[in-house]
């Protein structure tokens, strides 16, 4: 009964749906990125996604709940005291989420650990192996993911105490997730015979996932204040308008530069405006989300489609262009127009008289790009000497859903 | 006039189209179709049961040509989709009796060019 006393209900079922729209985010991003490959990758890329909800989900519950967020040492990684969630039961924590269970902010934050990973995907579509991908990724949740969420968010982690503002995981999430997609092609090369752009293969497919992409960020972002509280609402309408924003952004620029209003572009807009707003979600007004929900927009165009053409890598679906860049903006932005009138927990940016907040998000911003880009590299090489990470070249001509799965996501004839 | 018929591995399609704009052959119809040769196709498999014999993709391109231009556009589709490999596919050459142009009812050569 003493437990009960410390919950508060409201909390509890709001933290729990919100869980669960976190959840759907990751077959939603499956078909966002499914829709985007060609027809004979189609299937490659759902394993892809969904095997990470599994494996993550057990490793979660393992050992990485208890590196990200248990005890913490030296303020670089929790210790294992957690393991297999011993000592992590129904009563809540002091410091996180303190009127709901434990396990369920365990929970909640297991379904951000398994999108992080699945970001990556977009970049080495088409092309990877999927046991040397399986590989790569367990050591990267476990190695890179779960140190920095420490850093960022457990009690005692190293960037929490410099005062580092991160709402919902731009850069836990986004700037990491973004880096390593960069990082990864960088070394990993381009597909075969795509020297020409390539039409995606199901455009409905993707705006179905960005569409739900949407949806399920509310529980993302608003899910982040860890209450049914006012700092919820905040983040759930600035995550509507940053999106709205960034989308309309993009299509007004594909339209002077391009000519045209295109489908994909509102959908990648949308998107970008949706990863840049986390950061800031519980922080900043509506306006500013408006703002920066353009910046967004303007920044990952031109990153997605003057930069990436400029240097050709081939960061097939934009997970640099997109998360990396859109996570930057965010996290920058965050230490521009975060004030305490929306969050008193949280800090005043720049705007609101305190330029010592742009210093620490900069900064925090430059510690995560260059530990997700160091550990992204040595993960690779090492995965990618032991096993391997790309598939036949003819195997790749074929596609990976054929001969790496013996399956065709569609048939000709019944 | 000849009608080419090539049945060529989807992934070659784009090869061949390029040998073919360098002969200055620019009519073909395109359409993906399935089939198996010797190799009797592949095996896919669902909830674990093998379905052996599943026909693979392909394309299958159509080409009607002036008999001048069957050499070279037989050139141009051995050079695109040709790998040294089973499963290339085959080029067929057939006889074609006339050809009308439906904006103008010309007839044979002339509707072709």
């Amino acid at each position: 009964m003493v437990i009960m006393d410390k919950i508060n209900f409201a909390d509890l079922t709001w933290v729990m749906i919100a869980t669960a729209l976190v959840m759907i985010m990751t077959p939603t991003l499956a078909f966002f990125y499914g829709g985007l490959v060609r027809k004979k990758n189609v299937l490659s890329v759902l394993l892809q996604c969904l095997i990470i909800l599994c494996v993550i989900s057990i490793q979660w519950i393992l050992f990485g709940y208890s590196l990200a967020f248990g005890p913490d040492k030296g303020g670089v990684i929790g210790g294992l005291e957690w393991l297999g969630l011993n000592g992590v039961g129904m009563a809540p924590h002091d410091t996180y989420m303190n009127t709901v269970p434990h396990q369920l902010f365990m929970i909640f934050q297991m379904m951000f650990a398994v999108i992080t990973p699945a970001l990556i995907i977009g970049s080495f579509v088409e092309r990877i192996k999927f046991s040397g991908f399986l590989l790569f990724i367990i050591l990267w949740a476990t190695l890179v993911y779960d140190p920095l969420a420490h850093w960022v968010w457990a009690k005692d982690g190293w960037l929490m105490s410099l005062g580092a503002l991160d709402f919902a995981g731009g850069t836990v999430i986004h700037i990491n997730a973004g880096i390593s997609a960069l990082i990864f092609v960088l070394l990993l090369g381009k597909r075969q015979g795509i020297e020409h752009p390539r039409s995606p293969h199901n455009l409905p497919l993707a705006v179905l996932g960005a569409g739900f992409l949407w949806f399920g960020w509310f529980g993302f972002n608003a899910g982040s204040a860890g209450a049914a509280n006012i700092v919820a609402v905040s983040a759930f309408i600035n995550t509507n308008t940053a999106a709205a924003a960034a989308g309309l952004t993009w299509m007004i620029l594909d339209w002077l530069i391009n000519k045209v209003p295109t489908m994909l572009g509102v959908a990648t807009g949308l998107v970008a405006g949706l990863v840049a707003i986390t950061p800031a979600s519980g922080y900043v007004t509506p306006l500013s989300a408006l703002v920066i929900g353009i910046l967004a927009g303007i920044f990952c165009f031109l990153f997605v489609s003057k930069v990436k053409e400029q240097f050709g890598y081939d960061d097939s679906l934009d997970v640099f262009g997109v998360h990396g860049i859109g996570g930057i903006v965010g996290a920058l932005a965050t230490g521009l127009f975060a004030t305490k009138t929306i969050n008193d927990a949280g800090n005043n940016g720049l705007f609101y008289g305190n330029p010592h907040q742009l210093w620490i998000q900069f900064l925090t911003t430059i510690v995560a790009i260059a530990f997700s880009a160091i550990m992204t590299f040595i993960l690779f090489k090492i995965v990618d000497m032991i096993i391997g990470m790309r598939v036949d070249i003819k195997d790749e001509y074929i596609g990976l859903d054929l001969t790496q799965q013996h399956e065709t996501g569609y048939t000709l004839y019944d | 006039m000849k009608y080419v018929v090539a049945i060529i591995k989807p992934h070659k399609l784009e090869a061949v189209m390029q040998e073919l704009d360098k002969e200055e052959i620019y009519l073909r119809t395109v359409s993906e179709v399935l089939g198996c040769g010797r190799q009797k196709g592949v095996t896919e498999v669902y909830r674990g049961v093998k379905e052996v014999g599943n026909l693979l993709r392909k394309v299958k391109l159509e080409i009607a040509v002036n008999d001048k231009f069957l050499e070279p556009t037989i050139r141009a589709i051995t050079g695109g989709a040709g790998e040294g490999e089973i499963g290339d596919g085959k080029i067929f050459v057939l006889d074609l009796k006339d050809c009308i142009r439906i904006r103008t009812g010309e007839h044979g050569g002339e509707a072709i060019g």
